[in-house]
């Protein structure tokens, strides 16, 4: 068990090494040169060159990714090159917004998706089953961005309770802040939801045909009860999985949900430093949500140890 | 044992997929109204017989556009497939076939690609190399490949098991013919699924990028770009907002009971609905 977690602990860190690779390779081969577009076009060469000196830009690649790749492990995430200011600040009052969100959306689409995935399965064949899958299936093929835009139609311009668009900042209090984000949430969580309980739905199936839930039946356990005791808790590695999976699109989600919104996240942050060739910050920002990603899925990793004993003996061995 | 609502997912997906297709098609012909052509004086049409879904801001008619957005929309995420499928498939197989450190190499690099979210990272290829239907094509097709070598190689990794590949293995058949004239086409299936559902993937990535202004750029109409326009008139024109985004789902929706149903024609095995 130990020997699996260090195991894992250490892919982890090669992992995202390479990530902070392939970013800072992919950043210096694209086009755009960060010292030209802060000027324009007419500065003088040697202002170019004297601005290029300042932000480090004059030292060859190998050592800027050194200096870089140093700096994070130290915690420092460097300076922007057009803020001018560290990028940890930067990031910071931008997290406020993106990780409420993404957390919110995860809550949201697991509450809906469980239930109803169980559900469908316990009633399998039957009107509500269809009735579930075939709203599934719809939500499935839903853009968020458009849902984002439809819920903007429904709850924002024909029945407007809730903002279109904005942030109030958690400074002006708790519900302020939090009803900007409800509509965004609802907007990433949906599609979200229906992937999951067709998850579910299968996974639960599955082990409703295995012995122990026929056991369960045979010494006289309702239904119901052999259903959430023996059949949900052995169905949820699949679902586990998944809601590790979505992760990553959510936080791509959030790229675009936040411009749906106008949300100053994250994503808003991505944008922003691509268009103004803040290089510094879109590594950051890269790498940082790659590793979550990374981060994430060991932690699934980890929960299936508590979800099923048998993988931690597979894995000292 | 198959739910009497699920034997027509073949029928609809395909019709749906087949209609999507038709206009796209269509559209290189024909369109009601030239797709770009701007008339003022009629803007924020209602649907009416003359524009049957209404006009934009422009004047310029909302079906021709949403036709000839069908074009753009199939097409990048075509390539953005192909892409992935054509580096895909070959590497998958290839780690199959040889196992060792080549198979290892390809999976971790997988594992490396899957860690950036794929929609992410495209927005900051395009955003970088310039925005266009080409660039994100590319950047789609980017991440279909991993996709496709995982699946390939899971699929082959199974047929290579099995007696026949064994049989044309003892008859003296090389590796490279063993892939090709045996284990491809027996996995041609699954790979065909998840085609369709690639595909899907990229129709929403496609209006994704388009519609933050990193994908088909005006004036050619693209469904993602149009509900970004739409989102500014959303009070005074809401219909603007609904018809591409019903577009997209529709298309998408097409594709995946399409492939749904491929796969419960193909390999029951594989059928969700067990």
């Amino acid at each position: 068990m130990k020997g699996f977690v260090i195991r894992r602990l250490v892919g982890l860190f090669l992992t995202l090494l390479a990530a902070s690779l392939v970013v800072f390779a992919v950043l210096q081969i694209l086009p755009g040169d960060p010292a030209t577009l802060m000027l324009d076009t007419s500065a003088r060469p040697d202002t170019l060159a004297a601005l290029r000196k300042q932000l480090g830009l004059d030292q060859p690649a190998w050592w800027r990714y050194l200096l870089w790749i140093g700096g994070l492990l130290r915690g420092d995430f460097g300076v922007s090159y057009t803020y001018s200011v560290p990028v940890s600040e930067l990031i910071a009052q931008r997290v406020q917004v993106t990780v409420p969100l993404a957390i919110m959306s995860i809550c949201l689409s697991t509450s809906i998706a469980i239930p109803v995935g169980v559900l469908a399965a316990a009633r399998r064949g039957r009107a509500a089953d269809a009735a579930v899958m075939g709203v599934a299936q719809f939500g499935v093929a839903l853009p968020n961005f458009w849902l984002g835009i439809l819920l903007i139609l429904v709850f924002a311009v024909a029945y407007p309770v809730l903002p279109a668009g904005g942030f109030a900042g958690w400074e002006k209090g708790f519900w302020p802040a939090f009803r900007c984000l409800i509509l965004p949430a609802f907007a990433l969580a949906l599609p979200q939801a229906a992937i999951l309980s067709r998850v579910t739905r299968s996974a639960v199936l599955e082990t409703l045909g295995q012995d122990y839930v026929r056991t369960a039946h045979a010494k006289g356990l309702s239904g119901i009860a052999a259903l959430w005791r023996h059949a949900v808790p052995n169905a949820l590695i699949p679902v586990v999985t998944i809601i590790g999976l979505q992760f990553s699109f959510l936080l791509a989600g959030t790229v675009i949900i936040e411009n749906v919104f106008t949300l100053p996240g994250l994503g808003r942050l991505v944008f922003q430093a691509i268009a103004q060739r803040d290089l510094i910050v879109v590594q950051d920002l890269v790498v940082l949500l790659a590793g979550s990603v990374i981060l994430v899925n060991f932690l699934v990793d980890l929960a299936y140890l508590g979800l099923d004993p048998r993988i931690s003996r597979e894995g000292a061995r | 044992m198959k739910p009497a609502w699920r034997s027509g997912n073949l029928l609809i997906g395909g019709t749906i997929t087949a209609l999507i297709l038709a206009m796209a098609l269509v559209s290189l012909v024909w369109t009601p109204y030239p797709p770009t052509k701007i008339d003022i004086i009629h803007k924020l049409a209602d649907p009416s017989a003359a524009h049957w879904l209404g006009t934009d801001p422009f004047g310029r008619d909302v079906f021709s556009m949403i036709m000839a957005g069908a074009r753009s929309s199939l097409s990048v995420a075509l390539i953005a497939v192909l892409v992935g499928a054509g580096l895909g498939v070959p590497l998958g197989a290839l780690a199959s076939a040889r196992g060792g450190w080549v198979d290892n190499l390809v999976m971790r690099s997988t594992d490396l690609a899957f860690a950036f979210p794929a929609l992410l990272t495209a927005v900051m290829i395009t955003a970088l190399a310039g925005p266009g239907a080409g660039n994100a094509m590319l950047a789609i097709g980017i991440f279909n490949i991993p996709v496709f070598a995982r699946v390939t190689r899971g699929a082959a990794l199974a047929v290579r098991e099995l007696d026949f590949v064994m049989a044309a293995r003892a008859t003296g058949h090389g590796e490279f013919a063993i892939m090709l004239r045996h284990v491809l086409p027996n996995i041609s299936a699954v790979l065909l699924v998840q085609v369709t559902i690639q595909f899907a993937l990229a129709i929403i990535a496609d209006a994704g990028l388009a519609y933050v202004g990193l994908g088909t750029q005006p004036p050619f109409p693209s469904w993602g770009r149009m509900l970004n326009d739409a989102q500014t008139y959303i009070f005074k024109a809401p219909l603007l907002a609904v018809f591409p985004g019903a577009a997209i789902t529709t298309a998408v929706l097409g594709l995946n009971l399409l492939g749904d149903g491929l796969r419960d024609l193909l390999d029951p095995r594989l059928s969700r609905s067990r």
